[in-house]
């Protein structure tokens, strides 16, 4: 064990001396069910989601789609990274994309690029998580805090977002790669809008990667929607007062909406900030946080698998002994 | 012949050491002082494994550290100090550890109502969040009796979370909100103009006090457990990697050093992101 001495000038929440432990890992596991300790929708686990809407989507067995997702799943294991496992990755892994500005001002140069480095990370990525076999992915593009950012490089996101999601589009579709907006898109440009109503469309029968992009996000706004869309049920008579649980909350988040697996396993911030800045508050009770100080346009495959490694690492108890 | 030294008295000795660091949190004041930090009081079981004592003497000598650490963080002017005691997921534990967590409650409750504890000396206000009708008659009765007997107190403020989770805290929220709603309207208001984010945050149990500046998680997991989900958005996180019992004063000022270093842009992010 790790303990800091006045001498040691790193930050004692230093995720580099988390070693990769030779001990067997133990605890509960990412995919145990883990609804008995979770006060929202559980994982995986049949005799818990029998008692909660069904929201997972399913393949017939011995369908030509079951197979060729077996063969993917396969393909995955034999392409991890040595020290990854593919039984303990997580299955939701969620990021803050932080750094593109500081990145761009450390060469000089406008944030905008900083933020067109961003993507290129962000696109080596999902790669990644595609190849690995991570079923879901969150990112954290752009915050209703961001708003107040100058106008010119708002403009350039929103002409960012825009771009990408119609030159990527085919090769996501190509790569089953199931497109998700959370946040709240009135905000948005109306052709942003209208772009994201058809990415979504045209993605939304595909399995191999739910890969959420939270534009205009904000964490609590998200609870309180949610607390409207129950205000709403109570007013129409459709829940009784007494029924408003934890679990009818989290059905009404926009994560649970859309993701076959709402709760991060794993959050990752980079540039080195230790906050959670508004980003999937209820979601990430019990996620593994990871932080590095790596700038987000620097963040690489060496570090993707330094944070998965990490999470291997962990041992999740959800409030139980061990 | 005469004793020409003597050994000095366990009460100087503590006056010389209060003295002493009475002068190092006003050398630490020259810079932003947190106003609320919260702890997770992780590790107290392995600490005790590791030391080789009773599995259940780790949470008292878990007590100490804490009371220790509330005594500098107040020393240092901090106004409030919130700590994770108890979580609803805790109940989930053998009933023998739960049981004795109980127990160990109800007497450092008491112990915290004496004349002698650090509540009479700086005038605490002490506060229990979470779902209190789940803890068993004597330790809730014990909680409000000493939040009423607190309740005037100009002091700092300790906040205890017991059979707290996050997520319940925003469930109560949202029913205190909705029912709010239900009352103010009668007919025919649209919720979706009525409830807003300020609704529930006046609604949770920690309406009364300012969002936590720094969290500090003990036994260097990094994970909040569901504590102070929300109000831990734009909060500083720590991780050390030491077990709670083992938390001393270096490690608190180490810190606070942590979050003086990055307190301008904190401070600057925390403006820009004010939530109408």
């Amino acid at each position: 064990m790790l303990s800091y001495s006045s001498l040691q000038l790193t930050s004692p929440f230093n995720h580099r001396q988390t070693l990769l432990s030779s001990a067997p890992r133990r605890g509960i596991t990412s995919n145990d069910s883990y609804a008995s300790v979770l006060p929202c929708r559980p994982r995986a686990s049949p005799s818990l989601i029998s008692s909660l809407p069904p929201v997972a989507r399913s393949l017939p067995e011995n369908s030509p789609a079951a197979t060729l997702v077996d063969e993917a799943e396969q393909g995955a294991a034999l392409s991890l990274p040595s020290p990854l496992r593919r039984e303990l990755l997580p299955s939701h892994v969620a990021i803050i994309m932080d750094g593109n500005s500081r990145w761009a001002r450390a060469r000089g140069l406008p944030s905008s690029l900083g933020h067109e480095a961003g993507y290129r990370a962000l696109k080596k990525v999902v790669e990644h998580s595609h190849k690995w076999g991570i079923r879901g992915l969150t990112v954290f593009a752009f915050s209703t805090e961001n708003w107040r950012r100058p106008k010119v490089e708002v403009d350039f996101l929103m002409m960012l977002f825009e771009r990408v999601l119609k030159e990527d589009i085919l090769e996501l579709t190509k790569d089953g790669v199931r497109i998700c907006l959370i946040g709240d898109s009135t905000e948005l440009p109306k052709s942003l809008q209208n772009l994201s109503k058809e990415i979504i469309e045209a993605t939304k029968n595909n399995t191999k990667l739910d890969l959420s992009v939270a534009i205009s996000y904000s964490g609590r706004r998200d609870i309180t929607q949610a607390c409207k869309s129950i205000a709403e049920k109570v007013k129409h008579g459709l829940v009784e007062p007494e029924d408003i649980t934890e679990s009818l909350v989290a059905q009404e988040l926009e994560t649970n909406r859309i993701l076959e697996f709402p709760y991060p396993d794993l959050l990752i911030r980079t540039s080195g900030e230790l906050r959670l800045s508004n980003f999937l508050l209820w979601q990430s009770a019990y996620s593994e946080l990871f932080f590095t100080d790596t700038y987000w346009p620097d963040f690489k495959e060496a570090n993707y698998v330094e944070a998965l490694a990490s999470y291997q690492t962990r041992q999740r108890r959800f409030g139980q002994r061990i | 012949m005469e004793k020409h030294s003597q050994r000095p008295e366990p009460k100087n000795l503590n006056s010389v050491w209060r003295f002493l660091r009475r002068c190092l949190f006003s050398v630490l004041s020259f810079g932003p002082m947190p106003k609320h930090i919260a702890f997770i009081m992780d590790g107290n079981r392995r600490y005790a494994k590791k030391m080789q004592i009773k599995e259940g003497s780790g949470h008292n000598v878990g007590f100490t550290s804490l009371v220790s650490s509330l005594q500098y963080c107040y020393e240092m002017g901090v106004k409030y100090v919130t700590v994770y005691a108890f979580s609803i997921d805790n109940f989930k534990r053998k009933p023998e550890e739960v049981g004795s967590l109980m127990h160990l409650m109800k007497e450092k409750i008491d112990q915290l109502l004496e004349e002698e504890s650090i509540v009479h000396k700086f005038g605490l206000k002490l506060n229990f969040w979470g779902s209190l009708d789940l803890l068993p008659e004597p330790i809730r009765s014990a909680a409000e009796k000493a939040m009423v007997h607190t309740a005037n107190n100009t002091g700092p403020v300790l906040s205890i979370c017991v059979a707290y989770t996050s997520t319940n805290e925003i469930l109560r929220a949202i029913n205190k909100s909705c029912a709010r709603f239900e009352d103010k309207t009668g007919e025919g208001s649209d919720p979706a103009n009525s409830i807003l984010v300020t609704d529930l945050e006046e609604n949770l149990d920690s309406a009364s006090c300012s969002e936590p500046d720094i969290v500090i998680r003990t036994s260097g997991e990094t994970r909040l457990s569901n504590f102070l989900l929300w109000q831990s958005t734009f909060s500083h996180l720590q991780s050390p990697n030491l077990f709670w019992p083992e938390f001393s004063l270096r490690h608190l000022i180490w810190s606070i050093l942590e979050y003086q270093k990055v307190y301008p842009y904190l401070e600057a992010r925390r403006k820009l992101c004010q939530e109408s």
